[in-house]
């Protein structure tokens, strides 16, 4: 091998190892290509991928030093900045994975419910469905039936905000008009296919995988909710990234160049399949280059549609985190009662997404809002905004003081 | 409060490592000892059995049900935290790599979770190392078939006898600088592709 090679040919013992755990979900799709290819070892890092099983897991194991880089949920980054949840160690997302992917999937006996409830005028749109799932809620509840039970894939999720606020669009209550419970996304499909559950709202590939299996009805994708609100990030502690600050900007270097690759429509093919080895995701790769070039079936009926942007993995919108995302994150929080309104929490909330790490390694950004940006929330402007949804919990306002129904 | 009256819930898919966590934790005085081995009907299992510690073990992905559940139930009356002592980070990371994790009611004295949470650290410890042993046995076993079949394939193709062949295939292995059951393995596999009758 010439020796005029740059670092990239040094052996890997020699190059700063990086262990990262991640949930087998289309969305790791970045890190899991930047190790295929050889992203990282160009960089000057080598990726360790550990496959894990849940969320707290990966919680955990970052916590505990096991891991020094992890795929996780957006909120779960905020959340550990509020001392949320079990073993809240303070997480921060220097790098975003990307946006989209996620889609809100019926079960078919409830999908028919609905269209029968709903008339000859029913039309197949994301607010029309949820129009016509308020009304059958309503309707069950006068028959006095029990609730429907959806599933999220963690409390504190996009999926459970986006579930959350496209149901309360419609005006139904999450709380108390249905059962809001956690299915991990692998057993999504088949508790919908048992029955255990009505619905839920996961990330790729287990919606389309639940429409193929012939269970489920996709009626609304992320796009159709929050288009630009954060799916999946890279969260890393707030010491290892001080005390490894080269290595961190190398990630970050080989985690951007391993997303322009996997946003390339012509490298498709072999994301696909890269992501379908039993080692990744262990699905079926022909279905993964659908979903990933955005041609979803959204109906055992052979119904498609076309969302072009389901999945984007690279840009300074998808890369980029950005504070205003954090705080719609936390925003949502307040607005479930799950954490007090306050302009300190708001701001500590507000820390767990650093567009200064990330400006520090690509330099800055030019103008980075994503199409259909969430509206430029500021910690002060928490309030206002929660109290602008009509459905929400009213109990906590300000620093937690109850307040009147 | 005797120790033996704290509850401990144990959550393992796995019902013979479950059973082996149960035997230590009664062994060690623990009375209240509940194992649930499926996740159906586990909020139910917690709601009625009230425990003070809950030991799952880290490959149920439904653990973030559990997270659910602590985060909305009003049903359980104190929060819920994991281990005890959040500076106890040595004994938590301990657990962790065991492949256990636990929550326990807040409010409960360390050093009284801390015997229950080493006892299940050890007995995770001991069920792998018994898999593990058993994996071994059974490769072992494997390993002296394929070995044996080998040696009958020689005789009969060859006309060698059982010593002879044996010795064949040690010094191909030693020559080939591989394991002798590699090259049993190939001469079974060989035998397979190009037919012919095999004693089995």
């Amino acid at each position: 091998m010439s020796s005029a090679l740059p670092s990239s040919s040094a052996s890997s013992s020699s190059l700063a190892k990086v262990r990262l755990g991640f949930i087998p979900l289309v969305d790791a799709a970045v890190p899991i290509a930047a190790a295929a290819l050889g992203l990282d070892r160009a960089e000057g890092v080598e990726l360790a991928l550990v496959r894990e099983v849940s969320w707290s897991n990966i919680r955990d194991r970052l916590a505990f030093r096991q891991f020094d880089a992890a795929h996780m949920l957006g909120p779960m980054a905020v959340a550990s900045q509020l001392g949320l949840g079990s073993n809240p160690y303070p997480v921060i997302a220097p790098f975003s994975l990307g946006l989209g992917g996620n889609a809100v999937t019926l079960s078919l006996p409830l999908f028919e419910a609905m269209r029968e409830a709903a008339g000859e005028t029913y039309r197949d749109e994301p607010a029309a469905h949820g129009q016509a799932l308020a009304r059958l809620v309503r309707q069950r509840a006068k028959e006095g039936l029990s609730p429907l039970v959806f599933a999220m894939t963690y409390p504190f999720s996009s999926h459970n905000y986006e579930f959350r606020f496209w149901m309360a669009e419609a005006g139904i209550d999450p709380d108390r008009d249905v059962t809001m419970t956690v299915v991990p996304p692998p057993l999504t499909v088949d508790a919908l296919r048992s029955g255990a559950i009505d619905g839920f709202c996961v990330n790729a590939p287990w919606n389309v995988a639940a429409v193929e299996a012939g269970v489920g009805r996709i009626v609304a994708v992320k796009a159709d909710i929050s288009p630009s609100s954060p799916e999946k990030v890279l969260g890393v502690r707030p010491d290892w990234w001080t005390e490894n600050l080269e290595t961190g900007a190398a990630l970050l270097r080989a985690l951007e160049r391993a997303a322009l690759w996997c946003d390339a429509p012509e490298n498709r093919a072999e994301l696909a399949a890269i992501l379908a080895r039993p080692e990744h995701l262990g699905a079926e790769a022909g279905s993964l280059e659908a979903i990933l070039s955005g041609d979803l079936a959204v109906s055992p009926d052979g119904t498609r549609r076309a969302i072009p942007d389901y999945l984007t993995f690279h840009g300074p919108a998808a890369n980029r985190p950005r504070q205003g995302q954090a705080l719609w994150v936390y925003s949502q929080m307040v607005r479930w009662a799950q954490v007090p309104l306050g302009e300190p929490l708001a701001r500590r909330a507000a820390e767990a997404f650093r567009p200064d790490l990330f400006d520090a390694v690509f330099g800055p950004a030019a103008d980075a809002q994503a199409p259909g940006a969430e509206p430029a929330l500021t910690p002060d402007a928490i309030g206002p905004y929660v109290e602008s949804f009509a459905v929400r919990r009213p109990g906590v306002t300000t620093d937690g003081a109850p307040t009147s129904e | 409060m005797e120790p033996s009256a704290l509850a401990v819930l144990i959550v393992d898919e796995n019902r013979a490592r479950a059973a082996i966590i149960e035997d230590g934790l009664r062994e060690a005085g623990h009375a209240r000892v509940h194992v649930v081995t499926a996740m159906n009907g586990l909020v139910r299992e917690i709601e009625q059995f009230r425990p003070d510690v809950i030991v799952v073990d880290l490959e149920n992905p439904n653990r973030d049900r559990l997270e659910q559940f602590f985060q909305v139930s009003r049903t359980v009356q104190r929060p819920i935290a994991m281990f005890v002592d959040r500076s106890d980070a040595e004994s938590m990371e301990a657990a962790i790599s065991a492949g256990v994790s636990a929550y326990v009611v807040d409010g409960l004295k360390k050093e009284r979770v801390k015997a229950i949470l080493d006892m299940a650290v050890l007995r995770f410890h001991a069920y792998s190392r018994l898999e593990r042993e058993l994996h071994d046995a059974r490769s072992e076993l494997a390993d002296r078939k394929v070995v044996e079949k080998a040696k009958g394939i020689l005789m009969q193709r060859r006309g060698m006898s059982e010593d002879e062949s044996y010795r064949l295939l040690r010094q191909t292995a030693m020559n080939e600088k591989k394991k002798l059951v590699e090259i049993a393995r190939s001469i079974v596999t060989a035998a397979d592709l190009l037919g012919g009758e095999v004693k089995r």
